[in-house]
Formats: C-alpha cells, structure tokens, sequence
C-alpha cells in the first residue's frame, strides 16, 4: 500500500491509499468552486424568503414579496383584456353588418379574429384557412351558407348540423344509395352527369340517362343546372370547386352515402365579440361577399336589427 | 449437481408458468410477452442442464471461470458487447425519429410511428446502451478497486441476462402499445416487477463484492456506483407502485394520481438523470479517467463533498420539470433552488476528472480516449451549468416544452454519457480480451470527431429551435392578440429539425466506426497505422489479491 508520497508534477501530497494504481491527490477545494457553492445557498435562502417555498400543515409559506404564480398569471391575463376593453366595448356594440370594411375597427376585429382563428379553426380548416377534404377552402368565393358578414356569422355562432341549437345550420342530403332510393347503375348515371357539369367527363350515354334522375331527385336542392342553393347549403356542382373530391370514386361516395358535415356551434365555446371578430376575419380572406339588404337596414337600431336576423 | 437440478426446475417452472399466462393473456401484448418470457426460461434451462461442466460440479466451483487469480470477466466482455449492440440500435432509432419530426410521412402506422419509437429510443440509449455500460463498468471496476472477484457469480450471470430479457420485453411491448405511459418508466407492470429482481440481485453482487474486498478503503467510483444502484432501485418501486387490471393482461393503473402522479413521475425522472445518467457515469469517469490518464485523481477532500452534496441535492430537484403546472408554487421553488445549488456540487466532479489531467495535459493532444473524456467532461460541464439555468423560472417560462430542452439533455447523453462510454469501451475492449491494442487508435480519433461534430449540429440546432418555438409562443402582436398558430411554429423548425437530423447521422457514423474497431479488436486484428498514444497496461498486475491458497 502506497504512503503519503509528493506528487512531482504537480508538487502536491497523495493522501496515501491507492487503488488498482489510482491513487489521490490531497488538493484542498478550490476557493472560486467553494465560493460559487456557497453563494448559490445564499441566494436560494434569499429565494425561499421571498417566494413561497415551504409546505406546513395546511399550506405552504407565501413568501416575502406576495407572489403566486396564478395570481402572475391573472395580472397578465388583466393587462391584455385592459389594453383590448376599448375595441371588445366598441365591437360588442357594433352589429355584425355595420361594421364599416375600411374603418379601424373593422381591422382591429380582422386582427383579433385571425389570433382566434389559430386557436380554434386551423384543426380543421388549417393555417392558411385553405381547408382539406370535407373542411371548405374559406380563401375562395365559394360558399355553401353564404358569405357575406351576416351570413358568416350565423353559421360561426350556431354552427353547422349541432344538435341543441335550434339555429344551427341544418340540411340532408339523402344517402341514395345506402338507403335503397337509387340503384348502383343509376348513381354511376348520376355521378357520370354531375361530373360532366364541371366538364369532368364527356356527355355519354350514361350522362344521358343520370340527366333524367338529377332532375327528379337532385335539383330540388342542387338546382336543375346543378349550381346549389345556399338555403340548403348544397354546393355548386357546375364549378371545379369539390369539398369530398370530384374523382368518380369520391363523387359516388357521396351519393351513395352521402354527408354530414358539422361544425361547432362557437356562440356556445366563445364569446359573442369572438365570434363576430372571426366573422370580420373569415370575411376578410378574399372571398367576403357584401351584405346586401345593408341599405335597408341601414337606419334600424342595432336591438331591432337582431331580432331581423333571426326571422 | 442438485443446485444445477434446482435451476433447472426453477427454469422449468417459470417456462410453464409463462405458456399458461401466454394461454391466458387478456390482450395481445401480453400473450406476445409471456412469449418471451417462455423462450428466455428455455434458453436459460437449456444453457444449465448442457453447458454444466459435470466436473467442475464436482469441485464445488460451479459457473467460476477456473483461475481463481483472474478476475470474473465474463459478463463484462458480454457487457461490452451488449453495450455496443444496444447503442447502436437506440442512436438508430433516435436518427429515425428525428427524421420522423422533419418528415413526418415516415411515420408508420401503427408499429412505427414516433409515439412508439420514442420511447424505444429514450429506453434503447438510456437503459440498454447506459445500462449495460454500467453494469459491465462497475463489475469491472468494483473487481479492480477491490482486488476481489465478483460475489456471487451465478447472480452476476442472471444480472446481465435478466437485464437483456427486461430490455427485450420493454422495447417489444412500445412496438405493440404496452406502456404504463410514464416518461422514461414506460414498461408495463409485469417488466417492472422483472427489473427489480434483476436489480436486486445487481446490488447484492455489487454489495457483496465490497464487502469481501481486499483494499483497506472504498473507492470514490464505487461510492458512486452505489449511490446509483440504490437509488434506482428505490426511485424504480416507488415510481411503478401500481395495480395490474388483471394478472393475465398487460394493463395497470398507477396509485398515484393526478399532480402527486405527476410529482412522483418527476422526481423518478429527474433523478433518473440524476442517479443513473450522473452518478453511475461519474463512477466509471473516476475510474477510466486516472488510469487512461495514468495520474492521481485532482482532490480527494473535493470528491469527498462534491459526492454527498450531490447525493443529497439531486433528489429534491425534481419539480423543476413542473414549473408553470397544477403543482404548487412552493414545490417549485424548492425544485428550483435545489437545482441552482447543483450546479457546483455537479461541476466537482468536472474539475475532478480534468484536473486529474493536471502533468498529462499533453496526452489531449496524443491520446484520442483522453480527447474523448476531456470532450465528455467539458459536455457533461456545460449541461450541468445549462440544467440549473434553465431551471431558474424565468428562463424555463421561455424554455419550457421547447425543442431547447431536448438539446439540453442530448448535450448531457450525446457528450457525458455517450463520450465517457466510448471512452470506457475502447479502454476495456483490448484488455478484456488480452489484445496488444485496440484494433486502430486512428479510428477512435476519427469516431472523437464525428461525434463532436454531429453534437454540436444537434445541440446548436435545437437552441435555435427551442428559443425560436418559445418566443413564438409568446408573441404578441400590436394590437394585443397572440402571433402565432401552433402549426405555423411547427413549420418554422422543419429547417433545424433537418439539421438535428444530420448531426444524428454524423454521431451515428463514428458509432458505425466504433462497431467496426471493437469487431476487429475482438477478432485480433491490428491496422497497420502511424501510432497514437494509449495508456500502458500489464496483464500481470491485473489480478485480484488471493489470500494465500488455503489448499
């Protein structure tokens, strides 16, 4: 067993054991190390005064300086809602069909919709608000209830198809085939003629005889010429525009089974500012249309004018 | 030749045990497991009915290896195999899953897909590649510093084995969906049971092989090495106290519940880091460090109080993972400040392992395995002064579930764990198989730069990745509204997830190289190459103390 021997190389005493050939040097704790060490006791005891730190029997201490991270939490939440009061006041005043497109507050509800609009819409109908299958492309002039502020609105506050809202946005299409209306030829007639009105296919035979059924059981909801009617939100079958796909496959899946898509009512999720801020905000990406009847409505009381909305 | 009986049944019996349970299984997983399970007992009971050396029974000297004045190396040379074999399939598997986030159509469904290979990665490097690299260290530098074989050998034996099927059963049930859905404990029930016996068992070998030592003191690898096996084995029960639906079925529902659930969970997986990541690899740089080096440890009043301070801070550290949670204001506090006060107890062991380099300087530059601990210190430095900081509340408000966490931790894996290890490897490999060298110390140089490379891409990339995702979080525009969409944050790492991916090819490659050196290291083959520097070692010291022979 090695002895207490001076290290040459670095003049420095073993402390006597060795292992395997390891053996110790007896070099004190470096001061800069043991300084640091201690200053970080200093400042975690400074640490544990100021902020709650220790647990006791029903609670822990609070702390010096009062702080909680809920209570943070709630004064950030403050300040924000502080610095937005003036535009929600403003904006909860303002029917949805009064809001002048090149005023400030239109684009401060454009900005406040697009912050909402990541927070609950991009699931479905993505990022840049241009949709996927079964989630419509919200950027194009295409709309199935309709695109003006108004329009957007009630289908924003009540939803598509949501059971418990008696306002929400209802229609069925018949399942034709699963249900035994039409036969399998007769879809693949139909689809053959739906799929010639965007100039998918070729007129044929087939198209022919489908001209015949879309008459009888589509155009009540589609239109004779297939051009939809938002009343029932039944899409445009004449324009290149396909929410399920426009392939023959997609097309008598559709007929067959056909759809049912839903969207949540937001009237019962967010508030009324909310959703009217995500209506300017929808509106605002490209395919807005105007609101007609503004003019008529224009010298309405706001009360008056929600009532009109829900005939 | 009855013990070799009263193995064999004992293999007899689990191996019916685990058919009728196979038979029984509730649920797929199970059933596949039980499998396993059947087909390890078999190749177990198989190896102690043929491979018994009848006339070694007769000596009474079952399963020792014959030279009772050389060590007990056999599971360590498995050990390094099995490190070897491991690593390579967690750095794949962690390559792939880095491809995976920057191209996400490499998830394949239902088998492959990140939510599984996850943790099959985190488990792979974690458990199999540090694992094993622990256990085969620690039998070998307990045997060393102790100048004693292995207590119980037939025990050390099951430990290594045992461990194999834990990791087998482990990685096979995240394929299939078995997991108990902890972070870093995802085994189902039935493996965690196995892993404690299996553990154990490991500390009675450990244990015992202290106490029949023939040095007067312990050593500080072992304090380390101890410090870890206990703690594990008591973070492992705690955090797995849980209630299987049924004993046929793989499921189970943990005994702690929400925020204390989440409390347990952390204070398993911090110390996790803490006691498996740290102390155990603490242990083997106390060891590899001085003997590569061929110099005396810096200070040992310094490892003294940088070991207890460490032991004593690291467990309470824990709710740093929770800031900003359901957990209480004041368990916060304390899991930060525990932590501000780690980072010198952490750096001890820093100083300790470079300052040991203190008249050998030189050798950095000749020696690529002391280029390898030096750069596994200098990581193992940087992420223990990053933890504490991003402990702080104000910088983990910012760091927080960001990308910036997961290059702090790859910092520590990627560099301390993973450069220590290499280092031990090519230390072990020619002595373990009594080779004149390592195959080409050129190679280690070339794996030394690869690595550090591919760490730095990594590291480098999800700073940038995780500062950018947190601020973008946090942005808010003029008009008091949030900037961002998740989605948008998402796509504007694509380009530092690429990176990340292309550090993890570099990393993976000198791995490739380390496979290819220690394969012909193994197979006796020495590359004609300029020579490098290499710690000298003589075969015949490298002996246990025998008492004098009794007969």
């Amino acid at each position: 067993m090695a002895d207490k021997r001076l290290d040459e190389a670095t003049n420095t005493e073993t402390v006597g054991h060795e292992w395997d050939g390891i053996e110790e040097l007896n070099t004190p704790l470096p001061r800069w190390w043991l300084w640091t060490f201690y200053a970080t006791i200093v400042f975690s005891i400074g640490y544990v005064v100021a902020y709650p730190a220790i647990p006791m029997v029903s609670k822990g201490t609070e702390g010096m300086l009062g702080w909680t991270s809920r209570g943070d939490l709630a004064k950030d939440i403050k300040a924000t809602s502080d610095k937005r009061s003036e535009l929600v006041a403003a904006l909860a005043q303002t029917p949805i069909e009064r809001l002048d497109p090149d005023s400030d507050l239109m684009r401060a509800a454009v900005a406040g919709g697009r912050a909402a609009f990541k927070v609950n819409c991009v699931q479905c109908h993505g990022a840049g608000a241009a949709g996927s299958k079964g989630y419509p492309n919200l950027n194009d002039d295409d709309w199935l209830w309709g695109g003006d502020l108004k329009a957007i609105h009630q289908t924003l506050e009540h939803g598509i198809r949501q059971p418990g809202d008696d306002q929400t946005r209802f229609s069925q299409m018949p399942a034709f085939g699963r249900d035994g209306i039409l036969s399998a030829a007769e879809i693949a007639d139909v689809v053959s003629h739906v799929r010639t009105l965007s100039d998918l296919e070729p007129k044929s035979a087939a198209s022919q005889r489908g001209a015949v059924t879309f008459e009888t059981q589509c155009s009540i909801c589609h239109g004779p010429s297939g051009e939809g009617m938002r009343e029932f939100g039944a899409p445009n079958l004449a324009d290149a525009i396909w929410l399920y796909g426009s392939s023959r496959d997609d097309v008598t899946a559709t007929v067959t089974n056909a759809r049912y898509g839903m969207m949540p009512a937001w009237g019962q999720r967010l508030d009324p500012v909310t959703v009217k801020m995500l209506a300017a905000y929808v509106h605002s990406l490209g395919g807005g249309e105007n609101f007609v009847e503004q003019a008529a409505e224009a010298n309405a009381e706001p009360a008056e004018q929600e009532t009109d909305a829900t005939n | 030749m009855e013990t070799v009986l009263t193995r064999a049944g004992i293999w007899l019996v689990i191996f019916i045990l685990a058919i009728a349970a196979m038979g029984a299984a509730a649920d797929d997983g199970f059933a596949v497991h039980m499998g396993i399970v059947a087909i390890a007992a078999l190749l177990a009971l198989g190896v102690t009915v043929t491979r018994t050396d009848y006339a070694a029974v007769a000596n009474g000297i079952i399963k020792a290896p014959a030279d009772p004045s050389r060590y007990d190396d056999d599971p360590v040379r498995w050990g390094v195999i099995a490190t070897v074999f491991w690593g390579m399939a967690g750095f794949a598997a962690g390559l792939f899953i880095a491809l995976q986030l920057a191209y996400p159509i490499l998830n394949l469904e239902p088998w492959f897909n990140f939510g599984r290979l996850r943790p099959l990665h985190t488990s792979a490097v974690i458990f199999a590649f540090g694992g094993n690299a622990l256990i085969a260290t620690s039998f070998y530098i307990v045997q060393r510093t102790c100048r004693a074989r292995l207590a119980f050998p037939g025990l050390a034996r099951f430990v290594f084995w045992g461990y194999q099927l834990f990791i087998v059963l482990a990685a096979t049930g995240y394929l299939m969906g078995v997991t108990q859905g902890k972070e870093y404990a995802e085994p189902e029930w039935y493996t965690d049971w196995w892993l404690t016996i299996v553990w154990v068992a490991y500390l009675a070998v450990f244990v015992g092989t202290i106490v029949k030592r023939s040095e007067p003191h312990i050593y500080v690898a072992n304090w380390f090495f101890l410090a870890f096996i206990l703690t594990v084995a008591m973070l492992h029960i705690v955090n797995n106290l849980d209630v299987p639906v049924s004993i046929t079925g793989s499921r189970s529902y943990p005994l702690f519940a929400g925020v204390q659930g989440a409390l347990v969970q952390w204070w398993y997986g911090h110390n996790a880091v803490g006691f498996f990541l740290t102390a155990g690899f603490l242990a083997m740089m106390y060891y590899f460090v001085p003997k590569q080096a061929e110099r005396p440890v810096y200070s040992y009043r310094l490892s003294i109080i940088h070991f207890w301070s460490l032991i004593f801070l690291y467990i309470w550290a824990g709710p740093h993972h929770l800031h900003y949670t359901a957990l209480p204001d004041w368990a916060q506090t304390l899991g930060m400040v525990f932590s501000v006060m780690l980072w010198m107890p952490s750096w001890g062991g820093m100083i300790n392992g470079l300052m040991t380099l203190n008249g050998a300087w030189d050798k950095v530059r000749t020696d690529p395995i002391i280029r390898m601990m030096v750069m596994s210190l200098a990581f193992y430095g940087m992420s223990t002064f990053e933890g504490p900081m991003m402990s702080v509340k104000s910088v983990n408000s910012l760091s927080h579930y960001t990308d910036w966490t997961i290059g702090h931790v790859h910092s520590g894996a990627l560099g301390w764990n993973g450069m220590i290890t290499f280092a031990a490897i090519y230390y072990l490999t020619p002595r373990l198989w009594n080779r004149e060298r390592l195959y080409s110390l050129r190679m280690v140089n070339w794996h030394f730069w690869l690595a550090t490379a591919g760490i730095v891409f990594y590291a480098a990339s999800m700073w940038v990745a995780g500062i950018t995702q947190g601020l973008m979080w946090r942005e808010y525009g003029a008009d008091g509204y949030l900037v961002n969409s998740f989605a948008e944050t998402v796509a504007a790492l694509h380009p530092m997830f690429v990176l990340r991916a292309f550090g993890g090819i570099l990393y993976l490659t000198g791995a490739v190289i380390m496979v290819v050196n220690v394969w012909a290291t193994i197979a006796g083959k020495l590359r004609t190459e300029k020579p490098m520097n290499d710690a000298a070692y003589d075969a015949e010291a490298d002996r246990p103390l025998v008492p004098a022979m009794a007969n």
